[in-house]
């Protein structure tokens, strides 16, 4: 059995440590540092990538919040203005028609005044047309003109029996 | 062609030969080439594949990258954090193996992992540095090693033996393992393939029967294969599971 020739042993041992003893180099200072770099490298990286999406996804986030805010401060502030407006249009209208009446009131008023003033003067004046015109007639039928005082009493107790 | 099956473990003289081919202790020998061969073969897994250094790998990236996540899963699950600087001893342990033991699966080529001295080499290596971490690392209590906490007083003179026994037999059991392995795969290997040969050299229809072992070989190689790994594994796991009694030895 060659396994078992013992005159191989020596030089299977000194190439076995010399073969091992540069793998072992190779691998250590080399090989792995450079698998582990690259392994290491590739988690870092995934690592970043996500964290970068989920920054950017808070980010985004964050502008439909405040665009959502922009958009509710925009629509109360239409909503003041609009209210505002409405306000002051109907306070004008009220002041107006405020105005209009007064004057209108007004204007009934000195026409009320001035009717009465004419109906007081006509009424004086029938009077005085109603005293001269009995006066004609007593002086007609009678011949005789009658006192002014007697005619005027008389007119004013047929205006007082009638106009009662 | 060889005629016997264990021709194929003969090691034979290359290059600095003594006199009468004597062997010396630098001479350069097949199982010196298969030796070579083997850290080539790791070399340019490990450090050819990894030139890109690319994020998305290739093909030899991806199984460098594979090879270098199995070990250190194994060291991480079995040894744990203290086991990280033993990482690319072990690397090397299990790359050196599986690549001796893939090659010497080449028709024509030398089992490096056949031979029991290169076996018991790797093997004595394992446990004389474990052993040395071992004291290093936890004094004179490594000694409460051959005595299991627990155990009454009175078995002491029939534990202890054992554990001692147990404890030195490790890099028997290890490097046989490995070496018993290949020599009796290999042989297998050839005395079936020898046995086609022989079949369909009887000539008539005897020769057809020659297709028997022949299936025979085929399937063998394919269990050969798995086992090259295997016990490529096995040596890995059984380092780091003795690496991890040594580091992670409980102090009372």
């Amino acid at each position: 059995m060659p396994q078992l020739d013992t005159a191989t042993f020596l030089p299977q041992l000194v190439w076995l440590l010399i073969t091992f003893a540069i793998l072992y180099v190779l691998m250590a200072k080399v090989a792995l540092p450079r698998v582990a770099e690259v392994v290491d490298g590739r988690r870092k990286r995934l690592e970043h990538d996500l964290e970068e999406a989920a920054r950017l996804k808070r980010e985004t986030e964050k502008a439909i919040a405040d665009y959502e805010q922009a958009l509710a401060q925009a629509r109360a502030k239409a909503q003041a203005i609009a209210g505002e407006t409405r306000a002051r249009i109907s306070a004008e209208q009220a002041a107006t028609k405020a105005k209009l009446e007064a004057e209108i009131t007004e204007r009934t008023k000195a026409a009320e005044a001035s009717i009465l003033a004419a109906k007081q003067q006509a009424l004086s004046q029938l009077k005085s047309v109603a005293a001269d015109a009995a006066s004609d007639v007593v002086a007609r039928l009678s011949g005789t003109a009658p006192s002014n005082d007697a005619v005027s009493a008389a007119v004013d107790q047929a205006l007082a029996k009638r106009g009662a | 062609m060889a005629t016997s099956p264990l021709d194929q473990f003969k090691v034979k003289c290359i290059a600095f030969c003594g006199e009468g081919g004597q062997l010396q202790a630098f001479s350069f020998t097949n199982a010196s080439l298969f030796m070579v061969l083997s850290v080539a073969a790791a070399v340019l897994l490990m450090v050819y594949g990894m030139r890109q250094r690319s994020l998305v790998p290739g093909r030899l990236q991806s199984v460098a990258e594979l090879s270098y996540e199995f070990v250190a899963n194994m060291v991480r699950e079995n040894v744990g954090p203290n086991g990280r600087q033993y990482f690319p001893f072990i690397f090397s342990l299990f790359i050196f193996v599986l690549m001796a033991n893939m090659l010497g699966m080449v028709p024509y080529s030398f089992t490096v992992t056949s031979h029991i001295i290169v076996t018991f080499a790797l093997a004595m290596t394992v446990f004389l540095g474990i052993t040395l971490i071992a004291i290093v690392r936890n004094g004179i209590h490594f000694f409460t090693h051959f005595m299991p906490a627990g155990v009454p007083m009175w078995l002491a003179p029939v534990i202890v033996p054992i554990e001692i026994i147990s404890y030195l037999s490790r890099p028997i059991s290890l490097s046989l393992r490995l070496c018993a392995n290949m020599l009796a795969g290999h042989t297998t290997l050839k005395v079936f393939a020898g046995f086609v040969v022989s079949m369909i050299g009887m000539g008539g229809a005897l020769s057809a029967s020659g297709i028997l072992p022949l299936i025979m070989v085929t399937a063998l190689t394919a269990l050969e294969f798995l086992i090259a790994f295997l016990q490529a594994y096995v040596f890995a796991i059984l380092t780091c599971l003795y690496l991890a009694e040594a580091v992670n030895m409980e102090h009372h």
